[in-house]
């Protein structure tokens, strides 16, 4: 009896080498970020509402309302709609933006007060969002063929996976993130690691919501910046995946249109 | 009468007890000396901390708005580097290449949180509705020339750029590097930063012969204060070197200076030990501690020495007899002065600028360990050392008329004379003392043998001011950054700084407005104004905002809720004065001009800075007074005379009233290290005062002598000493005043003169005084048989 597990101890150990071997770093970390994709793959579009606190190290807050509608595509990156609803002098702003799997992403944003859509031409995605500690980068839609990836080890049910972003623009090197391989690869937490590769911040995903049975939400994203000790706290809604949005909902006139 | 001779026979057979026992265990003595020195040397820590808000007490207000300012925006530091092309133009492929590979290789410094270059400069434009926002030369390597002459055109034209990061003649550039300190341990994180910055400028250097490259900035300015206070600490053994040949020319006794350089080494060791121990961390007034309790330690030996050696040579007495002899005479005067500079120096802690308490606290401690191994180490040491008794014993004893009593016979003939034309020129020179004026230049804190001097220098003349004031400017409301009211008078208020002629440069946030409302309105230079709508404001911000990249956000100038931004003023240097009456002109335009929201104190650390010096002065005001009531009180008791206790506050308070005014002809302007100088120096110049007034009393009551033969008594007795021990001082604190730190080098320039003033006031005003004191009242003093014990 004792000999029997003593024996699957040192198989199992050999097939977990022989694993490793057959598939590199690289290739796992890959797998992990299309099996991440693949498991939320079919959620057609959605929206949220969402309440974004700032922080600062003495704790003073600030808080912006804003709501969000997604778009799934498949032959491309995603597309996203998202409203400005507080502080009042911004209520009615929105952006408009279409991911790229390859390239910069395409952005517009409407402007109420002149009733203009204004195209921004920026590659400049790794700037804060709303004075945030949330780059626009880090909220945009994660593209599988963003990054490189690079399998960095297993914790139980979750898998740590480093990600080297493609675009020399973005102010990381690498992100070290955190997929739960029991609860369909949804992430758990994500750090940030700057452009002289010292951790800059940490993103901790809780309150997550399983949809539909198969997408799970975090309804609660906490940004801590190590550096400057501020933070950001993102609160969710409860999500709609039934309004069933289309190609001509994310248009400039459509923008236009949520705008007010 | 009877209860003062036992306390002075007391006294006596203390020192004399003192002096047999340390002789009889002698070897026990030494032993126990050695382990306490060692002992505490184990625990001595040499830290040094270069970061310039040391200089800061926690409760200093500018420090506390300064860090008020950076908690709302952001808390950094920064490094400048500045690129100087030989060939006078920046803008040149190759030279755009260059500085965007700087640029890029700069986000590597640790901590950086931010890289500003002429190359990252985040251009705006506009096509249509089309907003482009983009480095200002991205890629330098494939823009064509008719590219490169148009970035030309628009950096010169910037106003965020010009006399910030780019000259006007577009031939010096900077890059200016934001770090973010943690500020846990500056003694370490400032280091790491200028270690990195270094290796990256000297690879750049070798890769791009053809710039010149200088740096400045705060954490250059944190790295000066370091290193100099490490080059002070050097200052150290050049002042062992001349404590040996000083000690071996007053002796002529190679165990006796051996014995010497073993106390002074001793004190110096214990002081480390102290230094460890508190956790002190050395800065550039704090270095100095050694030199200083060397020269101040070696006086105490000295005088046991001489008079031990005295006895050998010229009284013949035998070793022992001669060690118990010097003892009994030297202990109460080497424990008064020693007393005296203790206090002197412990007065340091009413000062505001912590590095002062430090010095002062480290210099007290390493007083009272001279006395005591003085008192031990050294005696034990001088019973173990054999004594060779010289040849020219004989020689020496024939008696000849010194110049001292020549000078003791001048002085006696004409006191009325001496005080009258003394005070006049003592009056004449305080006069001139309080035209003097504070300037905190911290630049200038380094003589221009220092390569931040040097490099900083070249940065103000050819790019841009080191010198900053910064205001928070509020709205009163949230999100009132984007208010049209806000903006106008913000826009104003910037106008006027820019109209003010000390002022090289303006970063406000109206600035941001106009470029944005520009862009927005197809680039039409027309609408380079601040928007007149709150919303459009709003709306065109958050715009600007999506587009900006990695590091290059306006959270260093908008805070988190957009109630208030802050306004960042470059100056050509000034004067600490004129640093302080721009800041008070700039906060009256707010005042006058502006809704009460709006309302904002300057502040920044060139200002702090230009501060200090009053702040000290001010709360040093109250320990000189404590100190020269502590050590007038010491004197009276010291020379059992009230009266003469009080007299000498005139010679012990005029020599820094002489030091003062001879500086205002020499100089001028005093900084922060110079306003310790009178709690110092008192502790230090006092000594003159309390041997000859001593050796006065003793002529007239011991021996009943008149006044005028007392004087003379006592120029003949210690005016040698007290020359030698001026000329040790006047060797330490020279030494000093090499020091390429102005704090250390102006302190000890000026202690120099002090001290030479107060031995010249000694031999001149205070005999005249003494006399003419003694006219009035000849019979109530030569009636009285009091003796005093600090005497032979």
């Amino acid at each position: 009896m004792r000999k029997s597990k003593f024996l699957i101890a040192i198989f199992s150990a050999f097939f977990t080498v022989a694993v490793g071997f057959s598939q590199s770093a690289e290739e796992r970390g890959l797998q992990i970020a299309k099996a991440a994709e693949k498991a939320d793959e079919g959620f057609g579009s959605s929206i949220v509402e969402l309440k974004m606190t700032l922080k600062n190290k003495n704790g003073q807050t600030s808080e912006r309302f804003l709501t969000t509608q997604t778009l799934e595509l498949t032959e491309d990156g995603d597309k996203s709609l998202i409203v400005f609803e507080s502080p009042k002098d911004v209520k009615g702003t929105a952006t408009l933006t279409f991911t790229h799997k390859v390239g910069a992403d395409d952005q517009w944003l409407y402007l109420p007060s002149i009733k203009r859509v204004k195209r921004i031409s920026s590659n400049n995605k790794s700037g804060p969002f709303v004075g945030s500690e949330f780059a626009y980068e880090d909220l945009s839609s994660q593209e599988v063929e963003k990054y490189a990836y690079k399998f960095l080890k297993a914790e139980g049910e979750l898998l740590l996976v480093e990600q080297d972003p493609v675009d020399p623009k973005s102010g990381y090197t690498r992100r070290v993130v955190t997929y739960n391989k029991d609860k369909g690869y949804r992430l758990e937490k994500v750090e940030f690691y700057d452009r002289k590769n010292a951790l800059l911040k940490t993103l901790t995903y809780s309150d997550y919501k399983l949809y539909k049975n198969k997408f799970w939400r975090a309804l609660t994203f906490n940004m801590v910046n190590h550096q400057s000790n501020k933070e950001t706290l993102l609160n969710f809604g409860e999500y709609n995946f039934g309004a069933e949005l289309a190609e001509e909902d994310f248009t400039e006139v459509a923008l236009k249109r949520v705008g007010r | 009468m009877n209860a003062i001779k036992k306390t002075k026979n007391a006294t006596n057979a203390f020192a004399k007890n003192w002096a047999n026992f340390i002789i009889k265990f002698k070897w026990p003595v030494l032993l126990l000396t050695i382990l306490l020195a060692l002992g505490l040397g184990s625990q001595g820590k040499m830290e040094f901390d270069g970061d310039y808000h040391v200089f800061f007490s926690e409760s200093n207000p500018e420090l506390e708005a300064f860090d008020a300012l950076q908690e709302k925006y952001t808390k950094d530091d920064n490094v400048i580097i500045v690129l100087a092309p030989k060939n006078g133009d920046v803008f040149t492929r190759k030279n755009l290449i260059a500085i965007e590979e700087l640029t890029a290789e700069a986000w590597n410094t640790p901590y950086s949180s931010r890289v500003d270059a002429v190359t990252n400069f985040q251009h705006t434009s506009a096509n249509g509705d089309d907003l482009y926002v983009d480095d200002l030369s991205y890629d330098s390597a494939n823009k064509t020339d008719a590219e490169i002459r148009e970035i030309r055109e628009k950096a010169l034209k910037e106003p965020l750029l010009v006399h910030r990061i780019i000259n006007t003649e577009g031939s010096v550039t900077a890059i200016n590097i934001t770090v973010r300190l943690p500020g846990e341990n500056s003694a370490a994180e400032i280091p790491e930063v200028t270690i990195a910055t270094r290796e990256m400028i000297a690879k750049f250097q070798e890769k791009h012969p053809e710039f010149d490259v200088y740096t400045t900035g705060l954490v250059p300015l944190n790295t000066a204060f370091f290193e100099s206070a490490q080059k002070d600490l050097m200052l150290t053994m050049v002042m062992l070197l001349i404590v040996v040949i000083v000690t071996l020319i007053l002796t002529r006794n190679l165990f006796a200076t051996l014995a010497t350089l073993i106390v002074v080494i001793f004190s110096i060791i214990s002081a480390m030990g102290f230094v460890g121990l508190n956790g002190i961390k050395l800065t550039p007034p704090s270095a100095v501690f050694p030199t200083m309790i060397l020269t101040l330690a070696v006086a105490d030996s000295i005088h046991i020495l001489i008079t031990f050696l005295q006895k050998v040579r010229k009284d013949g007495l035998d070793k022992k007899a001669a060690l118990v002899e010097s003892m009994r005479m030297n202990f109460m005067p080497v424990f008064i002065t020693s007393l005296t500079t203790v206090i002197g120096f412990l007065t340091l802690n009413y000062g505001d600028v912590p590095p002062f308490w430090d010095l002062g606290n480290t210099v007290a401690f390493g007083m009272c360990m001279a006395f005591l191994f003085s008192t031990t180490t050294l005696p034990a040491l001088m019973a173990i050392f054999p004594i060779w008794k010289s040849k020219k014993v004989q020689k020496q004893t024939t008696p000849k008329i010194s110049g001292y009593t020549r000078l003791g016979e001048y002085v006696v003939g004409q006191p009325v004379k001496l005080t009258v034309i003394s005070l006049a020129v003592i009056g004449m020179l305080a006069y001139l003392a309080s035209k003097n004026v504070f300037n905190d230049e911290f630049v200038e804190y380094f003589d221009t043998t220092v390569q931040f001097r040097q490099d900083s220098d070249f940065i103000n003349e050819n790019l841009t001011g080191f010198y900053n004031v910064e205001f928070s400017v509020g709205s009163g409301e949230s999100g009132g950054i984007n208010n049209p009211e806000y903006l106008q008078k913000l826009n104003q208020f910037e106008d006027w700084l820019n109209e003010q002629p000390e002022v090289v440069h303006v970063n406000a946030f109206s600035e941001v407005a106009r470029r944005v409302n520009r862009s927005m309105h197809g680039d039409d230079e027309s609408f380079y104004r601040v928007p007149d709508n709150r919303e459009e404001a709003a709306q065109y911000l958050l715009l600007y905002e999506l587009s900006l990249p990695f590091g290059l956000d306006l959270n260093n100038q908008i805070n988190v809720d957009k109630s208030e931004s802050r306004v960042t003023v470059t100056l050509e240097n000034n004067s600490s004065a004129e640093m302080i009456a721009f800041a008070e002109r700039s906060e009256k335009w707010l005042r006058d001009n502006a809704p009460e929201a709006m309302h904002s104190l300057g502040v920044s650390p060139t200002l702090m800075f230009s501060k200090l010096g009053f702040r000290q002065a001010e709360s040093m005001f109250k320990g000189n007074i404590i100190a020269l009531l502590l050590i007038s009180l010491v004197l009276m008791i010291a020379l059992r005379n009230v009266k003469l206790g009080l007299l000498s506050i005139i010679p012990n308070v005029t020599p820094v009233l002489v030091g003062f005014g001879l500086w205002y002809l020499l100089k001028g302007t005093i900084n922060t290290g110079m306003v310790i100088v009178f709690g110092m120096t008192l502790g230090i110049i006092v000594d003159d005062t309390v041997h000859f007034m001593s050796k006065f009393l003793r002529a007239r009551r011991e021996l009943g002598y008149d006044a005028k033969d007392a004087i003379i008594y006592a120029f003949e007795t210690v005016g040698k000493a007290l020359v030698t021990t001026t000329a040790v001082l006047l060797a330490g604190f020279v030494v000093l005043s090499t020091s390429s730190f102005a704090l250390n080098s102006y302190m000890a320039r000026i202690t120099v003169i002090i001290i030479v003033a107060a031995l010249i006031i000694d031999f001149i005003l205070l005999p005249s005084l003494l006399i003419l004191v003694s006219k009035e009242k000849k019979e109530a003093v030569s009636a009285s048989k009091v003796q005093v014990q600090l005497d032979k």
